[in-house]
């Protein structure tokens, strides 16, 4: 056990946990932000990214040691209020299905927008291809992103 | 319409009357009064209650109960819809709340067979209607005029003559206090004003910002996280649980078995579980707890041939597990042995043998299909917290009232002190219509004497078994010299079970006509996957009518037409299980709007349509090849599943449904190895991918006034059949076994 830490959403927060501890379960267990998503565990479905920086990261194989004063951005910091553009254009193409996923292609999607804010398809589809989807909202997604880059110009 | 009755008694009226002081409960189909105490809205005076589905609060807020469990087929919101929509209310000032299980107010709160719209929407339309009137004659009686001069408009009642207007809020009480009419007059179709508007996803804010909507987002004060280890292969059971490594590791609360089912219990339809025996972890916090899975140190050992007694919809079965470490070599070898020998017949009409022998062609192809795994995105959990007095489970699942059923006879409590709320499912797909992990938690709790969450990890997930069962099929026609087709047969089997579907189209096109089944016994355990049977017989069925109407050199929409124009005019046989109008009717519009005919350079097109879960869909499917992979650009879907609640989320499904077949059918399998899966995560199952979907998936719907169908399932098993039929256009190859991916590449290699 060790006392670490944390920026996340912009805010101070110490935790006292294994170092080894993927930032994963120090979200979901001991900060109570349970918007990033468990999903495989071994960085193959996308479920649980995040920031880190600017940077898209998955969470489940990052020791929370490895962001020590490096300040993160889970979905729920995403915005305040839901109104960041890849949101409001997720609510525009009414893309979710079960929903369970679309947190973590969210946050890709806002990592390739703040490094590539006018992505072509093939762009979008290379970096979106981390993240699955059970339900195939893929299509809707696409448009989504597209749509956010669009509004960001 | 004939008006429905409610199913209300005055005792019932009286005794919810007196219950809730000034509101009222009714609900369909049943007439005794709740007996659960939770559901008085005790804190919430300022809302009254109209019936199990309505709640008005005095500003004239609606809010609505959304019966049945939501995990992506849109019924939180399309089922609410339906009871806005009678109830003449403004959806914009709609609040939907996920209603528990509760079989006195509820009818059917499952997930299952494309049901919930078409089996909802008489009860759901009443429950609107009767609110409405209700409110008109509360009016009325207020006003002093008769309740025929009352009308009501997005929520609010008006009396033209006199200019009198109120919300529907100011006359709840009043309306609670009407005696529940017997029988309502429903809308006519041409009167909805939400049903058939595209209204977006109820949670899509929430989704959106990440809210805890799922059951693995539960926490509860003092509760523990618990994770199990189940056998590693199929066929063994616990021998030994050396667990002091792992109860020495840090946060860790206890280690012990759990049997989830008592040998005795006799078994029903979704009691299906892999591993009854396992062994449980608990401890503070996830991370730790999957630490010490590490360390425990169990030995396995096969189990014995043994049998379990199973009541299947009350026919009384006995089950022989059989011992053993299987492989999928050995399971192929099983099935074309069966293959060779005759099988049980399920349906004969005509001579079909007399047609083969004067045959001037016989075509004859074989088709197979891999098991497959769930893979819900949300692993299996659910949270219990069980005492000696009673239980609250809260989580994800499909079939809640049989859960509780099970739940009930294994802890001994009665059904009042189980409590089940229900959460957004991350995806079911069928999977989670076997609870066996909600028994596990429960449990666990109960001997914790601590409220639990219980965690499936994806390996844990993957590897529990409740497949997709797998098949085999062989398909036989024969034509005459005019390439008419004469004879059909069809035997097909399964692991453990068959997929026929006997009276399914062509059955009923085609003068001699015969179909046989058989299965094959395992210990693997298999369960309900996106359209059952139908994901592999729709699929195997139009590929091989494909290849038919090639051999007969005819186009095949036509082809299909013709079988279908003989099926409407003179059918064969009694038990033709389809509407042929209906599905002549998609082939027709997606041929229309797939500009079928046309040609662009180097675009290969497949056509197929299937009929299931009481919805027809046709599909066309466009992909070109490059280097041997093929990329599907277009999808062009028409779907009759009569009048569309809501378009753009029905729309959403269909294209959903479409991209999961495809990956399924590309790349879907799990394989074993001396009882082992071969397959235990995303890194060894794959599935399908963002730059791997169509380009484009355009949905089109018949336009008619028919009651609605479900939209779930029917639209992914035709996709199987196009991709197939396209890729054979792409390639010059016919693949029989799934998954093509596999299979394209090795003929790629070979040839």
């Amino acid at each position: 056990m060790a006392s670490i830490n944390l920026i996340v959403n912009g805010k101070q927060r110490v935790v006292d946990v294994d170092p080894k501890t993927p930032v994963l379960w120090v979200l979901r267990d001991h900060l109570d932000l349970v918007g990033t998503k468990y999903g495989c565990g071994i960085a193959q479905c996308g479920a649980c990214t995040i920031l880190l920086g600017d940077a898209a990261v998955r969470s489940c194989q990052l020791p929370v040691s490895a962001i020590q004063n490096k300040p993160i951005t889970t979905i729920e910091g995403l915005s305040v209020n839901g109104d960041h553009a890849l949101q409001k254009a997720w609510l525009e193409y009414d893309v979710p299905q079960c929903g369970y996923c679309q947190a973590g292609q969210i946050m890709t999607a806002a990592a390739l927008l703040r490094k590539t804010p006018q992505p072509t398809d093939a762009e979008i589809e290379t970096v979106m291809n981390g993240n699955l989807c059970r339900c195939g909202t893929y299509l809707r997604i696409k448009e989504a992103i597209k749509t956010a880059s669009n509004v960001q110009r | 319409m004939k008006n429905p009755k409610t199913s209300l008694s005055r005792r019932s009226f009286l005794k919810t009357s007196a219950l809730v002081g000034g509101g009222l409960m009714i609900s369909f189909g049943w007439s005794s009064f709740p007996a659960r105490a939770n559901e008085i809205l005790s804190n919430e005076e300022a809302l009254t209650e109209l019936n199990g589905y309505i709640k008005i609060a005095t500003d004239g807020t609606i809010t609505i109960m959304s019966p049945n469990p939501e995990g992506g087929q849109n019924v939180k919101t399309s089922m609410p819809m339906i009871i806005a929509d009678e109830l003449d209310a403004d959806w914009k000032s709609v609040i939907v709340e996920q209603a528990d299980l509760n079989t006195k107010y509820y009818t059917r709160q499952f997930i299952g067979g494309s049901q919930a719209i078409r089996q909802g929407w008489k009860t759901l339309r009443t429950a609107g209607a009767t609110a409405r009137q209700m409110l008109r004659e509360a009016a009325a009686q207020t006003w002093q005029v008769s309740v025929d001069e009352i009308t009501t408009d997005l929520g609010m009642l008006y009396h033209k003559a006199s200019g009198k207007a109120s919300n529907y809020g100011a006359m709840a009480s009043a309306a609670a206090r009407i005696e529940i009419p017997k029988d309502v007059k429903l809308k006519d179709v041409k009167d909805f004003r939400i049903i058939g508007t595209s209204q977006k996803n109820i949670d899509g804010q929430k989704i959106v910002m990440g809210k805890p909507l799922f059951g693995i987002d539960t926490k509860r004060e003092g509760m523990l996280i618990a994770m199990i280890v189940h056998p590693p292969a199929f066929g063994m059971k616990i021998k030994s649980v050396n667990d002091s490594a792992a109860r020495k590791m840090p946060g860790i609360r206890d280690v012990f078995t759990v049997k989830s089912m008592s040998d005795d219990y006799e078994r029903t339809f979704f009691d299906t579980c892999t591993f009854p025996e396992v062994v449980a972890l608990v401890g503070n916090t996830t991370w730790e707890v999957m630490n010490a899975k590490k360390a425990l140190k169990i030995e396995w050992e096969p189990f014995k041939s043994h049998t379990i007694e199973r009541s299947m919809f009350g026919r009384k079965q006995t089950v022989t597990i059989p011992s053993g470490l299987e492989s999928t070599t050995g399971h192929i070898k099983m099935m074309a042995d069966l293959m060779a020998r005759p099988a049980t017949v399920a349906r004969k009409d005509g001579d079909p043998e007399g047609a083969f022998k004067t045959a001037s062609k016989i075509i004859e192809r074989t088709y197979s299909a891999p098991f497959l795994a769930h893979n819900c995105m949300e692993p299996m959990n659910f949270f219990a917290d069980v005492t000696g007095e009673r239980a609250v489970l809260i989580g994800p699942l499909q079939k809640p009232e049989l859960t509780e059923q099970t739940l009930s006879a294994r802890l001994g409590l009665p059904l009042d002190k189980i409590e089940i709320k229900m959460t957004r499912l991350g995806g079911g797909f069928g999977r989670r219509s076997y609870a066996h992990w909600l028994l596990e938690a429960a449990l666990i709790s109960q001997k914790m004497k601590a409220p639990v969450k219980l965690i499936y990890s994806r390996e844990d997930d993957m590897t529990s078994g409740i497949y997709r069962p797998m098949y085999m099929a062989t398909y036989r026609a024969a034509l005459d010299e005019n390439n008419n087709l004469t004879a059909l047969h069809v035997k097909t089997g399964g692991i453990p079970e068959s997929p026929l579907e006997a009276n399914r189209f062509p059955a009923g096109a085609v003068e001699n006509y015969l179909a046989e089944e058989f299965t094959v016994n395992s210990n693997l355990t298999t369960g309900s996957y996106r359209a059952p049977r139908s994901n592999f017989m729709g699929a195997v069925e139009q590929c091989f009518l494909d290849e038919v109407a090639e051999a007969a050199g005819k186009d095949p929409i036509d082809f299909r037409l013709e079988l279908l124009d003989r099926a409407i005019k003179n059918p064969v046989g009694k038990n033709n299980d389809y509407d042929a109008i209906r599905y002549a009717g998609v082939l027709k519009l997606v041929r229309e709007k797939s500009d079928w005919g046309s040609v662009q350079p180097n675009v290969h097109r497949g056509v197929s349509a299937y009929f299931c879960h009481n919805s027809y869909v046709a599909q066309v499917l466009d992909l070109t090849i490059e280097k041997g992979v093929p990329n599907i650009q277009r999808v062009c879907c028409a779907v009759d599943c009569g009048i569309v609640v809501n378009p753009d989320a029905a729309t959403n499904l269909a294209q959903g449904a479409i991209v999961d077949g495809i990956g399924v059918a590309l790349y879907g399998e799990l394989t074993l190895k001396d009882g082992v899966p071969e397959q235990n995560n995303f890194n060894k199952y794959r599935m399908i991918r963002h730059s791997e979907a169509p380009k484009a998936v355009d949905v089109h719907f018949v336009k008619n006034d028919i009651d609605p169908t479900g939209m779930g399932e029917p639209t992914f098993p035709p996709v199987f059949g196009a991709l197939a039929n396209a890729l054979y256009k792409g390639t010059g190859k016919r693949i029989y076994d799934q998954p093509f991916g596999k299979n394209i590449q090795a003929s790629e290699k070979t040839g």
